[in-house]
């Protein structure tokens, strides 16, 4: 479904992705891991189009997304999850939602999926009128992937969301995405939790300075040794 | 000295003074963009008043719309052709363009109409009064505070209740987000404009109604005025715009019967001198607002 090629891109001077290749399939869960620097934001924000890659293809369902803006990104199918989160946090959480509902236009459809949010995060069923500034860090984070999940994506794209999160936090949103995934959602997940994301990833590409240092299942990069190597006792 | 008369003057100004601030900071939020050309907006709708009228004087009312639209026109225009092209350079760049739209514009009055003063049309109302309870009160000062009442309720509902409004204050807080929702960043920055011409061209209307002319350096005034607003309000916030215009019109009067005569000239130093006051105390403005202060690139 989504086919990165050589892909190319750097901040000024500074070369930050080296040539990567990667490919999500549909209703796949691949997960991107790699040290801090390793280029797994720069990935995703290329993806996006918030970047522009100097060189390398992106195509989504074989349609090319190079020179494409944010905008018509999102339009397409593909919703990013940011690090650090960025929910609108002087816009209230019903006001966040209906901005994540953007590209969709039908009033009984947003309804519907209001409904099937609250199901999915009932705190926010909770905040409904609350300014998403106020809300806890975890709270933010449920709200920052109900936003993305408000546009129907076909691909989401979600950047280390257990980020800063208590442990049962982070137990929650690992049951999430993985509920997401069997509801059959398409997910790209860059995280540092590498343990917890073998458990649930299908597919995983492990970058390093900018290139893939290695790729395959789960269970293969689990025994190889890989992340070991990469991550030197490092994070893990 | 805190007559009727007084606060009415006050709120009067106080009301002009929010209409000018929220048109300013409408766009600020957006692109942090002090736009330079905002005071021309009102000169345009002077300027569209007067040639209306000498070339076929319609009703006021009509004049006074088509004025208004003229000014939320040119305000899209000098989106689209001036800061457009320079939106994704530097913030000095679109600075220095905003002084360029605004030196062209007043050139262009100067060249193509007078520098002198021209005298616009004004509808009878305006110099008409009503009396109430044994105080005369000037139609202008009552039309004015009721029509940027409507005009805040009104900018209000759009808002906090289209999805438009809301895709606008969603700009204001993180604008690159907003583009990741799938709003396009032309449209929220073109709703900006208009929006804030729309502002510009309503206060035109009152603002000549005090001279009942037009000068190509008209605009100069009330930019300053709704600088000094929204610094004094909080330049992150729709809410401080309009209470920093309030205060600004009611510091403003007040200093107006408290200055002694010699001092009444000096009037705009001693405003500066509150302004200072108030950020030493508040740097970020009385209110304040959301905005990341992250710049659209
Ligand atoms: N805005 C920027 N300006 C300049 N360099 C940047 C910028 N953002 C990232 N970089 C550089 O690009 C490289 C890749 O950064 P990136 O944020 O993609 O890493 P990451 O894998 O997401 O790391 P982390 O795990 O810390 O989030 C790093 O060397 C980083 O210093
Ligand atoms: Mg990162």
């Amino acid at each position: 479904m989504l086919r990165v090629e050589n892909l190319q891109a750097s901040y000024g001077a500074i070369l930050a992705l080296k040539g990567i290749s990667i490919e999500v399939n549909e209703g796949e869960l691949v997960a991107l891991i790699g040290v801090n620097g390793a280029g797994k934001t720069t990935l995703l924000s290329t993806i996006a189009g918030i970047l522009r890659p100097i060189s390398g293809k992106i195509s989504f369902r074989g349609e090319s997304l190079i020179g494409k803006s944010p905008e018509d990104i999102v339009r397409k199918g593909i919703s990013l999850v940011p690090e650090g989160r960025d929910i609108f946090s002087s816009l209230t959480v019903e006001e966040n939602l209906r901005m994540g509902a953007f590209v969709r236009r039908d009033r009984l459809e947003y309804q519907r999926d209001l409904e099937k949010i609250f199901a999915l995060f009932p705190i926010l069923k909770q905040r409904l009128n609350q300014l998403g500034g106020t809300l806890s860090g975890g709270e933010q984070q449920q709200l920052a992937i109900a936003r993305a999940l408000m546009s129907h994506p076909s691909l989401l794209m979600l950047d280390e969301p257990s980020l800063g999160l208590a442990p049962a936090l982070v137990d929650q949103i690992f049951e999430l995405i993985t509920t997401l995934h069997q509801q059959g959602t398409t997910i790209l997940l860059v995280e540092q939790n590498v343990d917890r994301t073998l458990e649930i990833a299908d597919r995983v590409y492990l970058l390093q300075t900018g290139k893939v240092k290695f790729s395959g299942t789960a269970a293969e990069v689990r025994h190889q040794g890989e992340v070991e190597k990469v991550y030197l006792g490092g994070i893990e | 000295m805190l007559s009727v008369e007084f606060l009415l003057n006050a709120i009067t100004l106080g009301s002009l003074c929010a209409l000018l601030a929220l048109g300013l900071v409408i766009v600020y939020g957006i692109l942090k963009l002090v736009n330079f050309a905002y005071g021309e907006l009102i000169m345009i709708t002077g300027y569209t008043l007067y040639l209306l009228n000498s070339a076929a004087p319609l009703p006021w009312l009509v004049m006074a719309l088509i004025g208004v639209l003229v000014a939320m026109f040119t305000s899209y225009s000098t989106e689209l052709v001036a800061f457009r092209p320079v939106r994704t350079k530097s913030l000095t760049a679109m600075l220095i363009t905003s002084f360029a739209v605004s030196t062209l514009l007043q050139n262009a009055a100067l060249l193509l109409i007078s520098p002198r003063a021209r005298a616009v049309p004004l509808p009878k109302l305006f110099s008409a009064s009503v009396t109430i309870l044994g105080i005369a009160i000037p139609w202008r000062n009552i039309l004015t505070i009721l029509t940027s009442l409507i005009l805040l309720v009104g900018l209000t509902l759009l808002l906090k209740k289209t999805i438009l409004g809301i895709a606008l204050r969603a700009a204001a807080d993180n604008f690159q987000m907003t583009r990741l929702m799938g709003v396009p960043a032309n449209m929220v920055i073109s709703a900006a404009f208009v929006l804030s011409g729309l502002m510009a061209g309503i206060v035109g209307l009152f603002w000549v109604g005090r001279t009942a002319s037009v000068t190509p350096t008209i605009g100069g005034a009330p930019l300053l005025i709704a600088f000094v607003a929204t610094v004094i309000g909080g330049m992150n916030s729709l809410v401080g715009a309009v209470v920093g215009g309030y205060i600004y019109g009611v510091i403003f009067s007040f200093l107006g019967v408290m200055l002694p005569q010699s001092l009444l000239d000096y009037r705009e130093a001693f405003m500066f001198l509150v302004v200072i006051l108030i950020l030493l105390f508040r740097p970020e403005g009385l209110i304040r607002g959301a905005g990341t202060g992250e710049r659209v690139g």
